[in-house]
């Protein structure tokens, strides 16, 4: 979308440790990425790849213990996330940064009904009274199509269906307007009609209000759909980056090019049995010296067990800016 | 993966007649009975043993209700559930405790499902403890066959829910699901929260244990492409009914019932350099199950309206060989007073819309 303008989010370095009683878990190693006005930056990977950690980490949300951020900056305008006083953040919270929890039963309370949790953050810090909230609330589950909006207010969590809990999730992130929408698996439980309608909506956030958005999912379908760019996690780290048809159309680093071959389709011959990645994840009890994907990779070398990849930019774009790779590999036939 | 229509009829070991399930509203400071919410309302199937059956349709249609009272998770508010010639509905609470651990359920909401106090140890044993008599050893070496299964590390045997990821938490409930070799699973979304590797394993052990098992799936999912892949007939269900119900090929190739249509138009292609199919959105008011439409239910946002439709409920009828439709399109009623007859794009679909 709009380039040459200053980012509205910018991470740099991020590290997030957990300390357990079975020992540390690196689960977030030297993460960085930008989000500018306006752009949709889509993050897929691995389950336990370190996706909701990273998010989790920006702005606050990982109870300290167990969870302790090691390292890096995390850039809101001119405001770095990790030194900010806990008011300030929680005020960043309510109303910058909006976020879609992946599980919505456990961020829902099951006490109060779905309105009241819509109308709180539009209390707090949207400075509206009860009939303004009330009215809001309507319209805002209207947005996400959920019928007899009205009605519905009254229900409690359980009396939901699973899709409609997450579609409550995006209402209320979605209800302060913020500049930042963090949506962590917003659609899994959602059918593709449905889904469809979310994605328009979200296109048009960001086309009005400049809404910037982060879009966590296994969806490659969504990703294709609405993201700009796409950011692929492996082990806690960035795998590879870059513009959504550059990365679809050449994909790099072996642990994407993997991900692409696994995806079943709608359409042409019915695979008998669908491919997989062969092997386990890594457990990453300590920071990574090797590539973490390496016992998986068909591409492994020598160098690979020796020392973890840093991303390299393949495009002549500054890294971080236009597509990069954190692997010692080169596809024949390339020359970055 | 066995093509059930072609098969001559044998005894299902699932018969689903006319389940309805209504939850209450009640309104008012007196808590008045005002409505009901007609999450299921009058759903007729059959499951063959070793059969998948997909269940797909829009969110809040009713699914996870229809596997919830196939279980008698919930008491049904009419119809009958028939599971290997047991009407679960008058099962005595013994009878039903022994049926148990033959049929378990996938939940879709993971984090909810599992106990946050149990390390995931005890959580995939707790049913063995329950039903069976296994030696703390043997209950063990199963935990961890189990883990091997899914693809979770067994270092991870002492860890509590909460320090796992979304996916990692899914696959802790498909593990405890599959403890008691059951012989039918109602698998609620699982593979929702799992990148697509991790499905493509968990689908590939559902589908093993099938094989090796004669495992009956009843496979609840919004991903219709996964859905193609592993089921034998889908039903489609909007707005606590089925809608149609058909061998998954002739429907993927060409579905019969407009919402059917509109819902495969929309899915997403995971390439953005292909083109897009035309897709059908649609437009009109999303009714709700406490005030479900007049006539056909999807009758305020068809894009292929009759004047019928807004009348008269159409019935679930065979209009193909194996192929059940609600819809007047293809009953005499709605072709002879059509003005839109529909086009029919195979030979097929003629001797559909005659009968
Ligand atoms: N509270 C915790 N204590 C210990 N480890 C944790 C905790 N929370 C998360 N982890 C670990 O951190 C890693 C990253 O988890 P995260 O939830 O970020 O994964 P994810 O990429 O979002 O995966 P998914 O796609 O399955 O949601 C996982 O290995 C997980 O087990
Ligand atoms: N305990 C309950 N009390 C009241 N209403 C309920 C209850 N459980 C479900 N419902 C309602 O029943 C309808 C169907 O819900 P159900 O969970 O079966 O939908 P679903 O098809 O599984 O949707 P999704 O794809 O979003 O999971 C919804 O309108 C829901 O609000
Ligand atoms: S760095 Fe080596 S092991 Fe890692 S992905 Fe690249 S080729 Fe494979
Ligand atoms: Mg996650
Ligand atoms: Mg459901």
């Amino acid at each position: 979308m709009p380039d040459g303008a200053a980012p509205v989010l910018d991470v740099r370095g991020l590290k997030t440790v957990f300390r357990t009683s079975g020992g540390e878990i690196h689960a977030v190693n030297s993460v960085s990425f930008h989000l500018k006005r306006g752009e949709v930056l889509g993050v897929v990977g691995e389950s336990g790849s370190g996706k909701s950690v990273t998010m989790m980490s920006l702005i606050g949300l990982l109870p300290s213990p167990p969870a302790e951020i090691r390292g890096g900056e995390v850039m809101l305008g001119d405001r770095d996330l990790l030194k900010i006083a806990p008011e300030d953040l929680r005020q960043v919270r309510g109303a910058k940064v909006g976020f879609v929890f992946q599980d919505p039963m456990t961020s829902l309370n099951p006490v109060f009904t779905i309105g009241m949790q819509i109308m709180e953050p539009l209390r707090e810090h949207m400075g509206m009274d009860k009939r303004q909230a009330e009215a809001r609330a309507v319209e805002l589950l209207e947005l996400v199509g959920i019928p007899d909006a009205k009605k519905r207010l009254k229900s409690y969590p359980h009396q939901f269906s699973g899709g409609m809990r997450q579609r409550v999730m995006i209402a209320i992130a979605l209800a302060c307007n913020p500049d930042v929408l963090i949506a962590d698996e917003p659609t899994t439980a959602l059918d593709v009609t449905i889904q469809a309608q979310i994605l328009e909506l979200v296109k048009e956030l960001r086309q009005k209000l400049g809404m910037a958005i982060i879009w966590i999912t296994h969806d490659l379908g969504v990703i294709a759909a609405v993201a700009d760019r796409v950011m692929v996690m492996y082990g806690g780290q960035v795998a590879e980056h870059g513009p959504v048809k550059e990365l679809f159309a050449n994909p790099r680093h072996p642990y994407t090019r993997a991900l692409l071959k696994t995806i079943p389709s709608i359409a042409g011959a019915r695979e008998a049995r669908l491919q997989v990645i062969e092997g386990q994840p890594p457990i990453l009890s300590e920071a990574p010296t090797a590539c973490p994907f390496r016992a998986r990779c068909v591409h492994a070398m020598e160098i690979c067990t020796q020392e973890n990849p840093a991303r390299r930019p393949v495009d002549a774009a500054p890294l971080g800016h236009g597509h990069d790779v954190a692997c010692h590999w080169t596809p024949e036939g390339t020359d970055a | 993966m066995r093509d059930t229509v072609t098969e001559p009829q044998k005894e299902p070991l699932i018969r689903v007649e006319d389940l309805k399930m209504h939850f209450p509203i009640y309104t008012g400071v007196f808590r008045r009975h005002s409505g009901d919410v007609k999450a299921v309302d009058g759903v007729s199937f059959t499951i063959q043993p070793g059969e998948t059956l997909g269940l797909v349709g829009e969110s809040g249609c009713g699914k996870s209700t229809v596997g919830r009272a196939l279980l008698r998770l919930y008491e049904p508010t009419a119809g009958r559930v028939v599971i290997e010639g047991d009407d679960i509905a008058t099962l005595t609470p013994e009878a039903l405790r022994l049926k148990r651990p033959t049929m378990q359920m996938v939940f879709q909401d993971p984090q909810a499902s599992l106990n946050p106090r149990m390390t995931l140890s005890a959580i995939i044993a707790e049913p063995m403890v329950e039903h069976t008599r296994m030696t703390a050893q043997e209950r063990q070496a199963r935990v961890f066959e189990l883990m091997d299964a899914v693809g979770l590390n067994r270092r991870f045997a002492n860890r509590y829910p909460h320090e796992f990821s979304g996916g990692q938490r899914q696959r802790i409930g498909i593990a405890r699901a599959l403890a008691l070799n059951p012989k039918f699973i109602v698998c609620d979304e699982p593979i929702a929260a799992l990148d697509v590797s991790i499905q493509a394993q968990v689908v590939n052990l559902l589908e093993d244990l099938q094989d090796k098992f004669g495992l009956t799936y009843l496979f609840i999912s919004h991903d219709l492409s996964m859905v193609r892949h592993i089921a034998d007939r889908v039903a489609v269900m909007y707005l606590g009914r089925i809608a149609e119900l058909s061998p998954r090929d002739a429907l993927y190739a060409h579905p019969l019932h407009p919402y059917a249509e509109a819902l495969l138009s929309a899915v997403n292609e995971p390439d953005p350099n292909r083109a897009r199919r035309e897709r059908i959105i649609l437009k009109g008011d999303v009714p709700s199950p406490a005030n479900p439409p007049k006539g056909c239910s999807f009758s305020t946002r068809c894009p292929k309206v009759m004047d019928i439709c807004r009348i008269t409920r159409p019935e679930l009828a065979e209009v193909q060989p194996g192929r059940l439709v609600a819809c007047h399109l293809y009953t005499a009623a709605g072709s002879t007073g059509a003005s839109e007859a529909p086009e029919p794009k195979h030979n097929q679909s003629q001797q559909g819309a005659s009968s």
